[in-house]
């Protein structure tokens, strides 16, 4: 019954059943705990990685279904536009509580990833299926311009 | 060393110990008489601040992490006395010891009621002030120097062309006695305090994914547990079929709580345990659970309108003032039960130890945690150890006097055996579903003006369930009123001639709880609402109408009256662009004064809510950024609840489910904020909680400007508005 996966760049062989979710794959088996669990139902966002860049609701993606695609969580992350974005969030201080803010910066890197100058209302459909019970939206969206700027130089 | 210690403070004195072969700590804290003290070890003393060998400066934090700051305020009081380097002092969550590090306002270790900086403010700069006295001191004599020319800067201390950091004299300043009146500064000289740019502590590993909640905590042969519950309060476990979860891979068993209020279910991962769960059938004793729906339980709240329980309040000549007055005001007000909602699902582990139980938590109250558990397993409260991580969200859920999903764990962790680790997790359902709620609340209110427009009389009653009633906090309960069910009313500050509030206790099983805010929740809607009607009805302004019952009579109006002007000055109160509509309220909770105006534009009919002005003045703004961020979220927090969010029962069980049916506030619906923060001198007072009560009723004062309507009935999707 193993599965293979590409995760942060490494292959990794995993056991749980095929029809497991990624989210308890990631954090029960492979011990990759940045990436949450927050609703279940693809509603919250909190469980947000990359598959080959987009980002994508873990909590109902069958392990299956993403043998050999490239899985990135936030807890290996990188490059220019990650950079930017964490490099934003902290400078605005945007976090409270925290456990929407996996979820929130991949969905943000997927943003900029394809739309380097978003306008509000791209950052509201974009950002939309992210919850934050702490309501720290007002700030990922000022992180989000800021990181747009910082990556127009 | 305290019987607490714990599992991550055990690994760092083994990294301590490492280091301490180039020297020695420096600890100081408070003894068991209150005094301050010195030592190098927290051998027999109560330690506030540690000063690690290379210089590093520990904060040790009493208070948990929701989000609201406390591990960057209080921080900052260590690092404003000492004048550490912002970048050298770190946060440690204390252990569970009430003795130690109990809340100064209610005794047990606990954080709520916005009360984590106010009670700490003192205590945190009194125990720096003399970490730093005791430095100086050593340095003197190292340098031969007297201690007044050794200065502190940017964590160096100085004197004479010699310099060195904290940990170069930590080893001869723990020897010393530390001055009974070590000074703290003065406002005056505050560096850090009240200054933006200090980077919260908790922005980085909450940025990367590092940040470790309990959610996050995997212990060697660990078991995963879900709980099976009764699907309405206070049903219990007659009876189950287990058959279909054999087929789940990882299943391991299913097994009765002692006390029949649910059923584990285990397995090697919290997916399997999930999946097993669904395949389990159970029957239920409803013999004593609550069965009706909220339908009903409304109609009794409004019932008991009629005769008042309790007089909150009992001016004389209100039925008077109110028969002769030249118009009248009516309404009645309702109020839905809240979930908290929080992003992390509740869950903990639970550990054996020798003689105890370990929990791992985000754990608000580890002064109940610690006497419950104890006495449910059987064990000396103190081998009840807490390692407190962050904690995804409460609003008060957290903060449990009964220490609901604590009892759970432990029966979980008791029925597997007791001897290995248990991880209860609650799913979003069971987060839903699992009551504790902000308790409905049903008032009615009859107001009299004279002739002049000036009220003339006001009596208001409510309805609402006690949350003390019945818990350890039972005792705070005055003449059978709990203040928490009125606050906000009874002790209005307005200068109102004549006003009686009464108020009766609700009675059923659905259990309830403080919900950010607490009373305030409804208080404030109802009264900053009637005060608008009140207003219209004498043709004043909102603002004007207010400042008139603000007098400045004493402190509280004076601070209200500040907060409500500078909130409309800043807003552009009275000159909105067209097309823009404005509420206002004003309300003092938790000791934090707070006016906000909110600005809404219509299209199509749905409301559309632009943008709230704050200002707020909650004595010394400590971190100014995270006053700002609390007002931001508690404003969101406030805003997602009145538009849409309600708890429904339909013959004792929860409608909602998950998020699709509890939509949360969303990016879209978030309006631009702008928050002032007023200076002052004042000690500084709660912020986590008092952004929230003004929110709803100036949205709804802002709807009635645009439309007309009075918003009385909550949710107001539930009452007609829609929302763009
Ligand atoms: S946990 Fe996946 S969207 Fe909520
Ligand atoms: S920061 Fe708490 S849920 Fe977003």
């Amino acid at each position: 019954m193993a599965t293979q996966l590409r995760i942060n760049g490494k292959d990794v062989e995993v056991t749980a059943p095929p029809d497991t979710p990624l989210l308890w794959v990631l954090r029960d088996e492979i011990g990759l705990t940045g990436t949450k669990f927050g609703c279940g139902v693809a509603s919250c966002g909190a469980c947000t990685v990359h598959v080959d860049g987009e980002p994508t609701r873990s909590c109902v993606l069958p392990v299956e279904a993403v043998a050999g695609a490239e899985i990135t969580t936030i807890d290996a992350v990188n490059g220019t536009v990650a950079e930017a974005v964490q490099k934003a969030w902290r400078e605005l201080d945007v976090v409270q509580c925290g456990y929407c803010q996996s979820g929130q910066i991949m969905s943000a890197i997927g943003l900029l990833s394809q739309n380097p100058s978003p306008t509000d209302q791209d950052i509201d459909d974009a950002m939309s299926g992210n919850a934050c019970r702490c309501a720290t939206y007002h700030r990922i969206r000022a992180a989000i311009h800021r990181a747009a700027d910082t990556l127009e130089g | 060393m305290t019987l607490s210690t714990t599992l991550q403070t055990s690994r760092r004195s083994f990294l301590k110990g490492s280091a301490a072969l180039a020297g020695a700590t420096l600890v100081v804290g408070y003894r068991a008489d209150g005094a301050l003290a010195a030592a190098d070890t927290a051998a027999d003393l109560n330690p506030f601040v540690r000063i690690e060998p290379d210089g590093t400066v520990v904060a040790i934090v009493k208070h948990f992490e929701m989000g609201q700051g406390t591990t960057t305020g209080l921080t900052t009081l260590i690092a404003e006395e000492l004048d550490a380097d912002w970048a050298r002092v770190v946060p440690e969550f204390a252990p569970a010891n009430s003795e130690i590090y109990g809340n100064l306002f209610f005794g047990g270790q606990g954080t709520g009621g916005s009360t984590a900086m106010a009670n700490s403010f003192m205590q945190y700069r009194q125990a720096a002030a003399g970490a730093r006295a005791v430095l100086m001191q050593a340095a003197a004599e190292a340098w031969g120097v007297s201690p007044g020319e050794v200065t502190i800067e940017g964590g160096v201390l100085k004197a004479g062309g010699k310099s060195a950091h904290f940990g170069e004299f930590a080893a001869a300043a723990a020897a010393l006695p530390v001055p009974a009146e070590a000074p703290v500064k003065s406002p005056e000289q505050f560096r850090l305090i009240g200054k933006d740019g200090l980077p919260r502590k908790d922005s980085s590993a909450k940025t990367d994914g590092t940040a470790i909640f309990a959610m996050d905590v995997k212990l060697p042969g660990m078991v995963y547990a879900v709980v099976l519950t009764p699907p309405k309060f206070g049903g219990l476990l007659t009876g189950f079929d287990a058959s279909g979860a054999s087929e789940v891979p990882g299943f391991l068993d299913a097994r009765p709580l002692a006390d029949n209020s649910g059923l584990a279910v285990y397995a090697t991962g919290t997916w399997a345990a999930i999946q097993a769960r669904e395949a389990i059938s159970a029957e239920w004793d409803f013999s004593g659970a609550e069965t009706r729906s909220t339908d009903a339980l409304m109609a009794y709240h409004e019932g008991l309108l009629d005769e008042p329980q309790y007089v909150v309040r009992g001016d004389e000549g209100v039925a008077e003032a109110i028969g002769g007055a030249a118009r009248t005001i009516e309404a009645e007000f309702r109020f839905p039960f809240l979930a908290h909602a929080s992003m992390e699902p509740l869950n903990c582990v639970v550990e054996p130890t020798e003689g105890g139980v370990r929990f791992h938590d985000g754990c608000q109250f580890p002064g109940i945690v610690q006497p419950t558990i104890g006495h449910l397993l059987g064990v000396d409260p103190a081998k009840v150890e807490v390692v407190t991580v962050y904690a995804g969200g409460s609003f008060g859920r957290r903060a449990t006097p009964k220490a609901d999903y604590h009892v759970q764990a432990a029966l979980a962790f008791q029925a597997w055996g007791g001897d290995a680790p248990v991880k209860m997790v609650w799913t979003r359902e069971d987060d839903m579903r699992g009551g504790y709620y902000r308790p409905m609340a049903a008032h009615r209110a009859r107001i009299g003006l004279d002739a002049d427009g000036r009220i003339a009389g006001w009596d208001h009653r409510l309805a609402v369930k006690s949350i003390l009633k019945g818990s350890p906090f039972e005792a705070m309960i005055e003449n059978g009123v709990d203040a928490t069910s009125v606050e906000g009313i009874g002790d209005t500050h307005y200068a109102l001639p004549a006003m009686s509030v009464g108020l009766t206790d609700a009675e059923y099983g659905v259990p309830v709880l403080w919900w950010r805010s607490v009373g305030h929740t409804h208080t404030a809607y109802t009264m900053e609402t009637l005060m608008d009607m009140a207003a219209e009805a004498a043709g004043a302004d909102p603002v004007e109408f207010r400042l008139g019952y603000l007098p400045g009579d004493d402190a509280d109006q004076r601070r209200l009256a500040g907060v409500l002007k500078l909130a409309a000055e800043k807003a552009g109160w009275g000159s909105a662009p067209e097309g823009r509509f404005q509420g206002v309220a004003v309300h003092k909770s938790f000791n934090t004064y707070v006016a906000e105006v909110v600005e809404i534009s219509l299209a199509d009919g749905a409301v559309k809510v632009e943008k709230v002005t704050c200002a707020v003045d909650c004595g010394i703004a400590v971190n100014p950024d995270v006053i700002r961020a609390q007002m931001e979220g508690g404003i969101g927090y406030g805003l997602g609840a009145v538009m849409r969010n309600t708890i429904t029962l339909t013959d004792g069980e929860v409608d909602q489910w998950n998020f699709p049916d509890y939509e949360p506030l969303r990016m879209s619906d978030m309006p631009d904020i702008e928050v002032h923060i007023v200076a002052s001198d004042e000690a500084p007072t709660g912020v986590g909680e008092p952004g929230v009560p003004p929110v709803g009723p100036a949205l709804a004062n802002a709807i009635y400007a645009a439309t007309g309507t009075r918003v009385t009935t909550l949710p107001m999707t539930e009452s007609g508005v829609s929302f763009a």
